[in-house]
This record gives structure tokens, C-alpha cells and sequence, in this order.
């Protein structure tokens, strides 16, 4: 099985997304990425109990945090798939893809390019 | 017979044995006094006293001393509510020394609605003291002639005082003894919240009369007509401690919607002739809430005029 | 412990609008543990403010600290260094910290991060509940360990009122009535006559009703 998506993420591998703390998507945001998404494992299926759970509602607070200064909230997202599912993978991988171009590039970037170009 | 303690005549009427029979006023939400007085004037004969209410459920309304003054002015008799809610002990103090100067012989003493229940929820609250703690404080200034610190009172105030008491609150089996605290404390007459639990207030007032309350204190019950099914459910959804039972409800939706107003008084003209025979009941407190006007026809039914003169 | 809530977003924002060079400073006590001004929630704000800041293409410098307890002179006295080179300095820890730090460091402009709430504990993860209001002169063994000042919305001494429903007070259907809660206790324990008598009216002038409070103890005075 040969599944490909989308060039443009880039794929952090932690143990458990119990590890994934709410200053990780704040700092990659912060440096310019368009948008983050968490991949962790089927609810009730945390091979640490509760980890995606947990990196649910961080994924949560960033959000809210995102709203507060005016970001859309779609820059983040938490997704839940087993390890057995690398076609899910590929599907969330090009739905946050089709979702970010949609969004476009982050405020942060663009402040940048703007910059840049001036 | 002993003095009486103020010589108001709902403490006459009660003294003497006669059924009293009490009805409410709320101040207006503004200084329109000519309003106020047409209210009082549907009362005026009809009732032993009237209770003028104290920024009720936490609606910030005129005084309750100054209107329960005006009541004095038309030859009635107000029964000051004061709540603990916006006084410390020395605004209420004072107040009860005002109101005995301004000719006011009967007070209530509540704790008050909280003020998350009003039109002014951010305001700071008091309770300084408790309800309990304002019967004793009256009935001492009173009794003994000293105010909260000991210090003797120059002339003290003489007031018939009284408390409320929900026998519908939790937990139900305390109830009693709360009241019986509040008796201890020195209350000389109870109104107690609207009734429409028949069930549970005679639960109450056999265990009331079993602890020998009713020896030393005057229960009057609180009777309040229902306007409609929209008030029965109003009343049952936001205001404490309300008890309405799904039986009245029912009664009420059984009738049509322009002969709700009369179900909801025929309920209240059967739970007066109940508790007219009620062992420990000493009279009824009717709070027919914007309704002054009705309160004329429902002592007429009720069989409660001419009111007694002592 | 202190409780305390972060500030909104919104609100800490528009204290450092024109503000481009901050410090951040937690405190490893109360705030800490009741995760909102610790080292971790230092950074956090740090990143909210900067991500926002960029976004509005108003970069902004941010250093962060976090110390160990801001209510302690000794340790307020080491940020010594640098603070006068910063706009402003937003401080994560209770009412008390932007306080000593603003004695200490008079020239510098502080601003509270959070809202102090009350003295209480976590009751499950995430909850924290109100136990005392800090009113000068205990009670609570009258009440078998159940403190009515701080419980009741009324603070009443002889409760429960009528208000009480359920178990729950009027004022909302999260707050327990302590009132129904002391009086169960009580029956449950044959000692119901406790309640039976008329409390004396409570001497506030221990609590800040007196005026600002203040503790001396003469063994430890140098």
C-alpha cells in the first residue's frame, strides 16, 4: 500500500500525543506555521489511557486563544485514526491541507512577507 | 392580661383570638407615590396589617420604611419588612428606631433574595447579621432597652416583630427547628412563604403544634392566588424555594385560559377555609402579588370581613 | 491556597498594547499549583501575547521569569537585574505579587495577569472550590469543619434559608447549599441540638471589615 499526501506537512513523531503540550502548537504558530493538527489514537484506545484525551483539550485551549486574537481556530485541529489506518492518515491529511489553503497563509507570515517585499 | 409588646392591631387582633388576616404591597420602582396609595387603598379595611416589602427578589424599589410611613399617613398599618441583604447592624438599627418614630408597630425580619436574583447583580452585599440575629436584635432593643453593643437605648423602640419561614425549603426536616429558633430568638408572629403544598404544610404544622410552637408564637399562612398557569410556572422555575405542585398546575391548565385568574383564586378561598380550621394556624398572610385590587373580593368570599376591632 | 483565574487574552493585550519590550513573571507558589501562574503558564502567555503581536505585525520583546514566591522580599529582590529596562512587566502570581513587586521595584510599571479568587483547593483536577474568606477568627469547628462564611452566599450563621433546594443553593445550581450540608451532618450525627440556639452576631472587625490586616510575630522579628 503506496499512499502519498501532501508535501506541505511537515510530521512531528511523538510517543503519545499526551505528550503534545499546548506551548508546542502555540511555539510552531508562532514561527509560522499556516496551521497544526494532532494525530493521536482512537479515543478510549491510548495506549497511556488518557493521552489523546488530554491533547484534545489542549487542542481546545489553542483554539480559544486563537479566537481571542482574532486567528481562525481551523488552524488547529485534533484527529483520532489507529496505526492500522494509513488510509485515514492520507485523508486527514489532505482534508487539514485543503482547509489551511482555504484559510490561507498564517497572519504571521504574511506580516513577514509583506515586510519583505516593501 | 400583660402589656402588650407593641400594641400594633395585628398583635391586638392575634392577642384577642381572632383569625388574622394580613395582605402585601410592594413599593413602586419609583418615587410615584400617588400609584402606591391607590395600591393601599384596595387594602385599606380588608386586612389587619400590610406587609411593605424590602427590595424584593433584590429589585431595587422606594423604602420600605419610607412607604411603610406613607401606609401610616392613610390610617393603615404597615408591617416593615427589613432585610439583612443591603443594611449592616448599624443601618438596621437605626431604621427600627425610625420606624417606631415615624409610627410604625410591626416589623418582618428577613434575611433578603440574593442579589444575583435582581436589577442591580453586581452590587456588594451586607449580611452583617442574619435573620435570626435581627429578631434578637429587635426584641432586645425592645425587651431589654439596649442596642447590639449593650448600651442603653434612650426610649426604645416598640415593635410587634416578626419572621418568615418556608416550610418548603430543604431539607424539610429541619424546617421545624429552624422555626423554632426563630421563636427562640423572639419572634412573636410567623408569616410563612406561599403555600400551595397543602400536603406538606400540614406535615408541617402537626410538627409544628407537637413541639409547642404554636403556644408561643402566631403562624400566619401564606396565601398567594395564582393569576395563571404562565405565573404558577414563572413562580416554580425562579423563585427559591417555591413548591408548587404539578396537581395545581394540572388544575389550573384544566380551565381556560380567561378562567385561570378565578381557578387560581377558588385554590386559594379553599386553602383560607382549611386554614380557618388548621390546628396551630392563627391567620392567613395574603400576598397577592399586583393583585391589591382582587384583595377586596377575596376577603369578601373568604368570609374574613367586616375585620375585627379590639 | 490562593486560587486565581488568568486574565482574558483580551484584557492583558490591551495593558501592553503600546508596550515593546515586557517581562512576564510567575511564581511557583498558590499560583503554581493551581496551574495559572507557573513556569509552564509564563510561557504560554508569552507565546499567546507574541503570536498575537505578530499577527498584527506589532512585534513585541517578551523575557520571561518565574520566581519563588512573589509575596517574599528575598526573592523579589532578584530580579533586580534588568527590570528597569522593560515597558512593562506582567505579573502571573495572586494579588499580592504585582504588590511587592511594585514596593520593591517603584519605578517599574506592573500589571496583574490574573484575577485572585479565593482560599481554596482543587476538588477534582481541574476544579477548584472556596473554602475560607479569611475572616480573622475561625468557626468552623461549630460547624463540624464546614465553614458557613464562606460557603453560604449569605454568610448566614443560622442557615439553611428558604432558598435552599435540593441540596443546592438559590443562587446557582453549581453551588451547594453548606447549610444543607451542616444540617445533614448534624442529624446524621445525633448532634442537632448544636444548632438550636441563636449565634451571636460575628465580630467582623478580625476580618477586613477592621481594615487591612496585619500579623506580628514578635519571636521572629530580628
Amino acid at each position: 500500500m503506496r499512499l502519498s499526501y501532501p508535501p506541505e506537512i511537515k510530521v512531528i513523531q511523538v510517543p503519545c500525543t499526551g505528550r503534545v503540550d499546548i506551548i508546542h502548537l502555540l511555539n510552531a504558530l508562532e514561527n509560522g506555521a499556516d496551521g497544526v493538527y494532532v494525530a493521536g489514537c482512537l479515543e478510549g484506545e491510548c495506549h497511556y489511557r488518557t493521552g489523546n484525551l488530554k491533547a484534545k483539550k489542549r487542542v481546545g485551549y489553542v483554539k480559544k486563544v486563537l479566537a481571542e486574537i482574532g486567528m481562525d481556530p481551523g488552524r488547529v485541529e485534533m484527529f483520532n485514526l489507529s496505526s492500522a489506518q494509513g488510509k485515514r492518515f492520507a485523508e486527514i491529511a489532505d482534508e487539514i491541507t485543503a482547509r489551511i489553503i482555504e484559510l490561507g497563509q498564517s497572519p504571521v507570515n504574511k506580516r513577514e512577507k509583506a515586510k519583505a517585499a516593501v | 392580661m400583660d402589656e402588650y409588646k407593641s400594641g400594633s392591631n395585628l398583635e391586638k387582633i392575634l392577642r384577642a383570638g381572632h383569625f388574622a388576616f394580613t395582605g402585601e404591597c410592594g413599593p413602586p420602582k419609583g418615587a410615584n407615590v400617588e400609584h402606591l396609595k391607590e395600591k393601599f387603598a384596595h387594602l385599606k379595611g380588608m386586612v389587619d396589617a400590610v406587609n411593605i416589602t424590602d427590595n424584593q427578589t433584590a429589585v431595587v424599589r422606594m423604602s420600605s420604611l419610607a412607604a411603610s410611613h406613607l401606609l401610616v399617613h392613610e390610617g393603615m398599618e404597615p408591617n416593615f419588612q427589613m432585610v439583612c441583604r443591603d443594611r449592616n447592624r448599624l443601618a438596621i438599627t437605626s431604621d427600627i428606631l425610625g420606624a417606631h418614630a415615624l409610627g410604625i408597630r410591626n416589623m418582618l425580619c428577613l434575611s433578603g433574595d440574593h442579589q444575583s436574583f435582581g436589577n442591580h447583580t453586581q452590587a456588594k452585599n451586607v449580611h452583617d447579621i442574619d435573620s435570626m440575629q435581627l429578631i434578637r436584635l429587635v426584641t432586645n432593643m425592645r425587651d431589654k432597652g439596649r442596642f447590639m453593643n449593650d448600651e442603653e437605648i434612650d426610649v426604645p423602640p416598640r415593635l410587634f416583630v416578626g419572621a418568615a419561614c418556608n416550610p418548603f425549603a430543604d431539607p424539610f426536616e429541619y424546617r421545624v427547628y429552624r422555626l423554632a429558633n426563630k421563636i427562640t430568638a423572639g419572634a412573636d408572629f410567623i408569616q410563612t412563604q406561599c403555600i400551595f403544598n397543602m400536603e406538606k404544610f400540614r406535615t408541617f404544622m402537626h410538627q409544628a403544634v407537637d413541639m409547642g410552637l404554636t403556644e408561643k408564637c402566631y403562624i400566619l399562612a401564606g396565601v398567594t392566588p395564582m393569576k395563571n398557569l404562565g405565573m404558577a410556572n414563572f413562580m416554580a422555575k425562579f423563585v427559591p424555594g417555591m413548591d408548587i405542585p404539578d396537581a395545581l398546575k394540572k388544575r389550573l391548565k384544566g380551565v381556560e385560559k380567561a378562567k385561570q385568574a378565578e381557578e387560581g383564586i377558588r385554590f386559594a378561598l379553599e386553602q383560607i377555609e382549611e386554614f380557618k380550621q388548621m390546628e396551630g394556624v392563627a391567620g392567613v398572610h395574603l400576598m397577592a402579588i399586583e393583585w391589591e385590587h382582587k384583595v377586596p373580593e377575596i376577603a369578601e368570599r373568604a368570609g374574613v370581613l367586616p375585620r375585627p376591632t379590639v | 491556597m490562593i486560587v486565581a483565574d488568568r486574565k482574558s487574552l483580551e484584557e492583558i493585550l490591551a495593558m501592553v498594547r503600546e508596550k515593546r519590550k515586557i517581562l512576564i513573571v510567575g511564581c511557583r507558589g498558590c499560583v503554581t499549583v493551581c496551574n495559572v501562574g507557573g513556569e509552564k503558564e509564563v510561557e504560554i502567555l508569552a507565546a499567546s501575547i507574541n503570536l498575537a503581536r505578530k499577527t498584527s505585525d506589532q512585534p513585541i520583546e517578551i523575557d520571561t521569569v518565574t520566581i519563588e514566591r512573589q509575596c517574599d522580599n528575598e526573592y523579589v529582590a532578584l530580579l533586580k537585574e534588568g527590570i528597569g529596562t522593560y515597558d512593562a512587566v506582567v505579573s502571573l502570581a495572586c494579588g499580592v505579587g504585582p504588590q511587592f513587586l511594585s514596593e520593591a521595584y517603584p519605578n517599574q510599571l506592573f500589571f496583574p495577569g490574573v484575577n485572585t479568587t479565593f482560599f481554596g483547593g482543587a476538588v477534582s483536577h481541574g476544579i477548584w472550590e472556596e473554602r475560607c474568606q479569611g475572616c480573622g477568627t475561625c468557626i468552623i469547628h461549630n460547624f463540624d469543619g464546614l465553614c458557613p462564611i464562606a460557603r453560604c452566599a449569605k454568610s448566614l450563621l443560622h442557615g439553611p434559608c428558604g432558598g435552599s433546594s435540593d441540596g443546592l443553593c438559590e443562587v446557582s445550581k453549581e453551588t451547594l447549599c453548606i447549610w444543607d450540608m451542616i444540617v445533614k451532618k448534624k442529624m446524621e450525627q445525633g448532634r442537632l441540638t448544636d444548632l438550636l440556639k441563636v449565634i451571636e452576631a460575628k465580630d467582623w472587625s478580625s476580618a477586613r471589615d477592621g481594615g487591612p490586616r496585619r500579623s506580628i510575630r514578635e519571636e521572629l522579628i530580628p
